[in-house]
């Protein structure tokens, strides 16, 4: 009985506290001004407990923006192997998304989810800051359930990745 | 020994509890300056458990033990002061403390945190002769270091040591990690250091150190509440007044550099401190 309960106030300590690390693979930055936006008075995610950290170590939520190319997907997938686990993964915007208006391009890989596992989805040239802030909690509804083995497949290799 | 007992119950307790509302209520009124609502008072709770439960990294062991230290170091300060022990010894404890931090961050390699520890390191030469200067100005006014007998002096010790009251406050600045002496890590958003001092810490780790954090709050606003040690209301009013104070400070002022840091805080928390004990005792 205590464990069931220490493991719930874990959980709802997950959800009201994700600390998030923003990742720019190379945006238009529509999608960050958009994302920073959310910090704001405005939108104000602190409300959440949201807090906009700069280091993975700390983080417990990935956002990213942008094109994955081949010089840049290497420092993504650097970033999301430093996150400590439980650890979610949001792609923003319709170049995070599927390399959007730049997917045809000789060096571009495609989407956030070439590289490394990603749990949400938020679409939109850029997307609204409400759109992200639903997104974010749609991944934090994932921290929320017992974790399980099939949640969090391995990176699987990709042309362009560093070899560890 | 029942009686020693229960106080170290409320040593052990008082941080956590005191610690956390009190940085709960800092996030609150900090983002209500800044024309947001803010998280729940109970938010440093829920980063901590959240912490806890994190997988852990460590860099090195030496991390690792430098920060179990830390946290027994801040603990030990803290049940010695609620024991109403030596004034001292209080003292060199948390410096201690404060040491094993910085040794913690010097043990990885990254430059941000090497950085961040010598800052931390400058800090603390900044404030250990200030905060020296405090228990010296207190043993002059009671003849004793001894908290039992600070706490049983009839007269407000603020009345006297006006000044040597306002030294203590760029100590607690540069102790709560508040604006404009935050420079070995800030509370708010990341610097150009990205996390100073504790940018190799993460998950576990960074949850003892962000309790030892509420230890030294309690603490350091513990010593400044001796100054008015005639009851619990008016130390409890001056440990507030000073604390919203040192909010106000923080969200009104920018960062400065540790020139800047070292010069102004010794030029005029030196002057001011021996100003206040030449005054007090010139015959």
């Amino acid at each position: 009985m205590p464990i069931q309960w220490l493991d719930k106030l874990i959980r709802r300590a997950r959800v009201k506290s994700p600390w998030l690390l923003h990742f720019d693979c190379g945006s238009c930055n529509g999608c960050d001004i958009e994302v920073l936006a959310c910090l704001t008075p405005v939108y104000d995610v602190e409300r959440f407990g949201i807090v906009n950290v700069g280091n993975p170590l700390h983080a417990d939520l990935l956002l990213v923006t942008g094109t994955v190319n081949r010089r840049n997907g290497r420092v993504l997938t650097n970033l999301y192997e430093q996150m400590a686990a439980p650890k979610v993964v949001v792609a923003i915007g319709s170049c995070g998304l599927s390399g959007g208006i730049f997917r045809t391009a000789y060096n571009v890989i495609g989407g956030v989810d070439q590289m490394i596992p990603v749990d949400v989805y938020v679409p939109g040239c850029p997307p609204r800051p409400e759109a992200i802030i639903d997104g974010v909690f749609l991944a934090l509804d994932r921290l929320s359930r017992p974790a399980k083995s099939s949640d969090r497949p391995p990176l699987k290799p990709v042309a362009g990745r560093s070899s560890p | 020994m029942n009686h020693a007992l229960i106080i170290l119950g409320i040593g052990l307790v008082a941080g956590p509890l005191l610690g956390g509302l009190a940085g709960g209520l800092d996030r609150i009124v900090t983002a209500r300056l800044q024309a947001r609502t803010g998280p729940p008072v109970w938010q440093p709770y829920y980063d901590v458990i959240k912490l806890m439960a994190k997988e852990l990294v460590v860099v090195n062991g030496w991390q690792a033990f430098c920060v179990y230290s830390y946290l027994f170091a801040s603990m030990l300060a803290l049940i010695l002061f609620v024991m109403q022990s030596d004034l001292l010894l209080i003292l060199f404890t948390q410096a201690l403390g404060a040491v094993f931090l910085a040794m913690g961050a010097l043990a990885s390699t990254s430059p941000y945190s090497q950085v961040g520890a010598h800052r931390e390191l400058l800090q603390i030469l900044t404030y250990e002769p200030l905060l020296f200067l405090v228990g010296v100005g207190i043993f002059l006014e009671t003849g004793s270091f001894k908290i039992s007998v600070v706490m049983q002096w009839k007269d407000p010790l603020i009345l006297k040591l006006p000044l040597l009251f306002a030294a203590l406050g760029y100590v607690m600045i540069i102790k709560l990690r508040k604006s404009p002496f935050d420079l070995a890590a800030s509370h708010h958003a990341h610097q150009e250091l990205v996390r100073g001092v504790f940018t190799d810490f993460s998950g576990p780790l960074l949850g003892m150190i962000e309790i030892g954090h509420w230890y030294d709050t309690v603490l350091i606003l513990g010593i400044c509440s001796l100054f008015w040690a005639t009851g619990p209301v008016p130390m409890a009013a001056l440990a507030a007044a000073a604390y919203a104070t040192i909010i106000l400070i923080d969200n009104a002022a920018a960062r400065l550099n540790w020139r800047w840091m070292l010069g102004h805080v010794w030029a005029m928390g030196l002057a001011l401190a021996l100003v206040n004990l030449i005054c007090r005792h010139q015959g």
